[in-house]
């Protein structure tokens, strides 16, 4: 009874509010706050690890000194170089693997699970395994594989995690492994949402494939290659796992020194609180300026 | 009936959670250290504190890829779940300035004789600041950079002969930098073997404990402690050719030496890649058990870091003991440390293969015949030297191990290392105040 009436007692927006509330708070706590005190603490000098040193304001001057720091400048290219060769690998495969499996085959859904394993692997363990086979000496699988021909051409073994040039290919290499499969999953989803009969009225056309595939199967996919392209750019763009592991932290050198690689060793290796603070919202700055520039195209191609 | 059940069922739920609150069991005592062999002895002398005061010592341990990361995060989020912690001799600036280790100098004062504690042990494990004779631990673990060679190689007749042809003196243990240059450039023969595994990777501290004490040795610094001004210090002409010089090193070990630290070394040796390698004395038991490196366990001999140029020194490993600031069993955690530093237990923890830095116990002949490698620990014993401990240590090292790896993989030449060392060196010094007063 008494249920009924406190039921009763509540309005139709009190009663929306119930529901949202508890999430709403837990957004707050574990989002926006967090949100804002690193927003709070970009504008300090603070380190978590010395707690009874209070933060100290210094205006933008962690931003000043990471923006004006010619090695921040070279993580971020090499950021955006790793970027732009494995989404560009994994698109290329991805979307070529999808074209290959949008027919029917004998097991069909087999082949497209086996494809789809490298996905749902950790990154940190696909790291290590690869780490073993991409190993600079004879004990690396490929190197092992490769040593009767490397010895014809009297070479050594490839140097794949410990040279400068090596070290991103091979990171890339792993990447690609891993997440083509993921471009593969979002354009097979598009490819088998186009209406068959387009194609039938192109083959009554007498339409060429490269015809079929250039006005019919790329813009009706390419909606969706583009969110495909959207995620993993913004992905790759943190890119932390796989260097860390692969490359022993971003070697050699600086080799494969990613940005999140770098602010992750000022966040929590030397607790430098309020510049990897900075560091985070300058990410974060770049990634939204990406991201529009992929909505804002795909905007105009729902459009057109 | 059902409402006195679920009184009942209240009751007996409530006593449950109340059970170990009105317990007057004593709280077990928690040493966290890095995962390897030396925390192991300590598991099992802790058993003889446990037989003698009926306290639990629980030992964890942490792979040594997330050791500092893990005692960071639970210092900055005040986590009571350790009460001693082993931690690198770098280490006592920042947890002391951060107030994450208790201060021990009045206890120590009162309760250990320090006088038995080596000097060198103390002034790198347990004071802060330096000469300041204010102490954060109680000395543990020395550990000490040295090496090791293949007995089978040096001391064959033929090979012996063909050094001698070519550089014009005996093979035999290097006593100088000149001449570990030229064994591992003697013994270099690859694929199948090389002369030399070294540090020369960027994880953790790892080329910079490898690098340092060749620098040192050459004549270089990391810059003055009075002014903290590093510039022409670190980069000057010695710590240039110290840096050519380690530079020259990697070309005499195998192709995947760049991302060597001690795993690797001693991975290396134990396959018989390398005539030599650069490893901490606290992993030479590996060296010598027949179950870990079944070829050459009884092929293995030991000697001391070289000297160079212009003097002679060795990076200092090892740990001290320090009470974290957010322990609950701090009573319980001095009383460990005083019954750990007395000499019979040192005793123990010498013929266990720990590295003792009570003095007595380190000059005895049963510490010195303990094992084949525990003289040469001893004669390095007067070398050590140690990186900055200062608060800022992880932000001056991170810049170290990424350049001077740089350099190893030619990705950079010294010099533009070193210049660059000292800019961002100072640059965090002066961020954090040094050059204020």
């Amino acid at each position: 009874m008494q249920k009924i009436r406190f039921a009763r007692g509540l309005s139709d927006y009190q009663i929306k509010m119930a529901f949202i509330m508890p999430t709403l708070i837990l957004l707050i706590l574990m989002n926006i706050f967090p949100l804002l005190w690193s927003l709070y603490l970009s504008f300090h000098r603070y380190k978590a690890s010395i707690p009874n040193r209070l933060p100290k304001f210094i205006g933008v001057r962690n931003y000043a000194q990471l923006l004006s720091d010619p090695e921040i400048w070279e993580y971020f290219q090499t950021t955006a170089y790793f970027v732009v060769l494995a989404v560009a690998a994994q698109f290329i495969i991805g979307f070529g693997l999808a074209l290959l499996l949008n027919r029917n085959f004998r097991y069909k859904g087999f082949v497209t699970t086996l494809i789809l394993l490298p996905m749902m692997l950790s990154p940190v363990v696909v790291g290590l395994f690869w780490r073993f086979i991409l190993a600079s000496d004879a004990s690396g699988l490929v190197n092992y594989f490769l040593i009767p021909l490397l010895n014809a051409l009297n070479r050594d073994s490839i140097p794949w995690t410990t040279s400068p040039s090596m070290a991103m290919i091979a990171v890339v290499i792993v990447d690609t492994w891993m997440w083509s499969p993921f471009m593969m999953l979002i354009s097979l989803a598009g490819l088998s949402a186009v209406p068959k009969y387009l194609y039938e009225a192109a083959d009554v056309d007498r339409a060429s494939g490269w015809f079929k595939f250039r006005r019919i199967t790329l813009p009706l996919v390419s909606p969706l290659l583009l969110i495909a392209l959207l995620f993993r750019t913004m992905d790759a763009f943190k890119m932390f796992d796989i260097v860390y592991v692969l490359t022993h932290e971003g070697g050699p050198g600086t080799a494969t020194e990613t940005v999140a690689m770098n602010l992750y060793r000022l966040a929590f290796r030397s607790y430098n609180t309020g510049k990897a603070c900075a560091m985070a919202y300058i990410l974060l700055i770049v990634i939204v300026a990406l991201s529009n520039i992929y909505v804002k195209y795909l905007n105009r191609l729902r459009e057109a | 009936m059902k409402k006195s059940f679920n009184y009942l069922f209240v009751l007996a739920i409530g006593t449950l959670i109340m059970l170990p609150h009105s317990s007057n069991a004593q709280k077990p005592l928690t040493v966290v250290w890095a995962e390897w062999a030396p925390a192991d002895y300590l598991d099992e002398l802790s058993k003889d504190f446990t037989a003698e005061t009926g306290i639990e010592v629980k030992v964890v341990q942490i792979p040594w890829g997330s050791f500092q990361e893990k005692i960071s995060a639970a210092f900055v989020g005040k986590s009571n779940l350790y009460d001693i912690v082993i931690g690198d001799s770098q280490w006592l600036g920042r947890n002391s300035v951060g107030g994450h280790y208790i201060e021990l100098t009045e206890w120590m004062e009162e309760n250990i004789d320090v006088s038995s504690i080596s000097d060198t042990a103390m002034t790198a494990f347990a004071e802060y600041p330096k000469g300041s004779k204010e102490y954060w631990a109680l000395p543990a673990e020395v550990d000490i950079n040295g090496f090791m060679y293949r007995k089978d190689l040096f001391e064959d007749a033929n090979e012996q002969a063909a050094f001698k042809a070519k550089y014009g003196y005996e093979l035999a243990p290097p006593k100088s930098y000149k001449e570990l240059r030229d064994i591992a450039e003697f013994f270099t023969r690859g694929p199948d073997l090389y002369g030399i595994a070294a540090y020369f990777s960027k994880e953790y501290d790892s080329i910079t404990m490898g690098f340092q004490q060749v620098m040192w040795s050459y004549g270089g610094s990391y810059g003055d402690p009075q002014t903290y001004k590093v510039d022409g210090y670190i980069n000057n002409e010695d710590s240039v050719k110290a840096l050519e010089y380690y530079a020259q090193l990697i070309k005499f070990a195998p192709p995947d030496a760049p991302n060597y630290y001690w795993q690797q070394v001693l991975d290396a040796y134990k396959a018989g890649k390398v005539a030599m390698a650069m490893e901490y004395f606290a992993f030479f038991a590996g060296a010598i058990d027949p179950e870990q490196n079944p070829k050459y366990y009884d092929k293995t001999g030991f000697f001391i870091a070289p000297k160079g140029p212009k003097g002679h020194y060795i990076s200092i490993g090892g740990q001290g003991m320090s009470i974290s600031s957010y322990s609950e069993n701090i009573p319980v955690a001095k009383q460990y440390m005083k019954w750990f530093i007395q000499k019979d237990v040192q005793k123990k923890w010498a013929l266990l293969g720990g590295f003792t830095p009570h003095t007595e116990v380190l000059q005895s002949e049963t510490f010195l015949n303990a094992t084949p490698f525990n003289r040469a620990f001893s004669e390095s014993m007067p070398y050590l030297k140690d990186f900055w401990a200062v608060p800022e240590y992880a932000d001056l090292l991170e810049v170290c191990q990424t350049n001077w790896n740089a350099v190893m993989v030619g990705a950079k030449l010294p010099k533009a290392a070193l210049d660059q060392i000292a800019r961002k060196h100072e640059q965090i010094f002066e961020e954090a105040g040094y050059y204020d007063q």
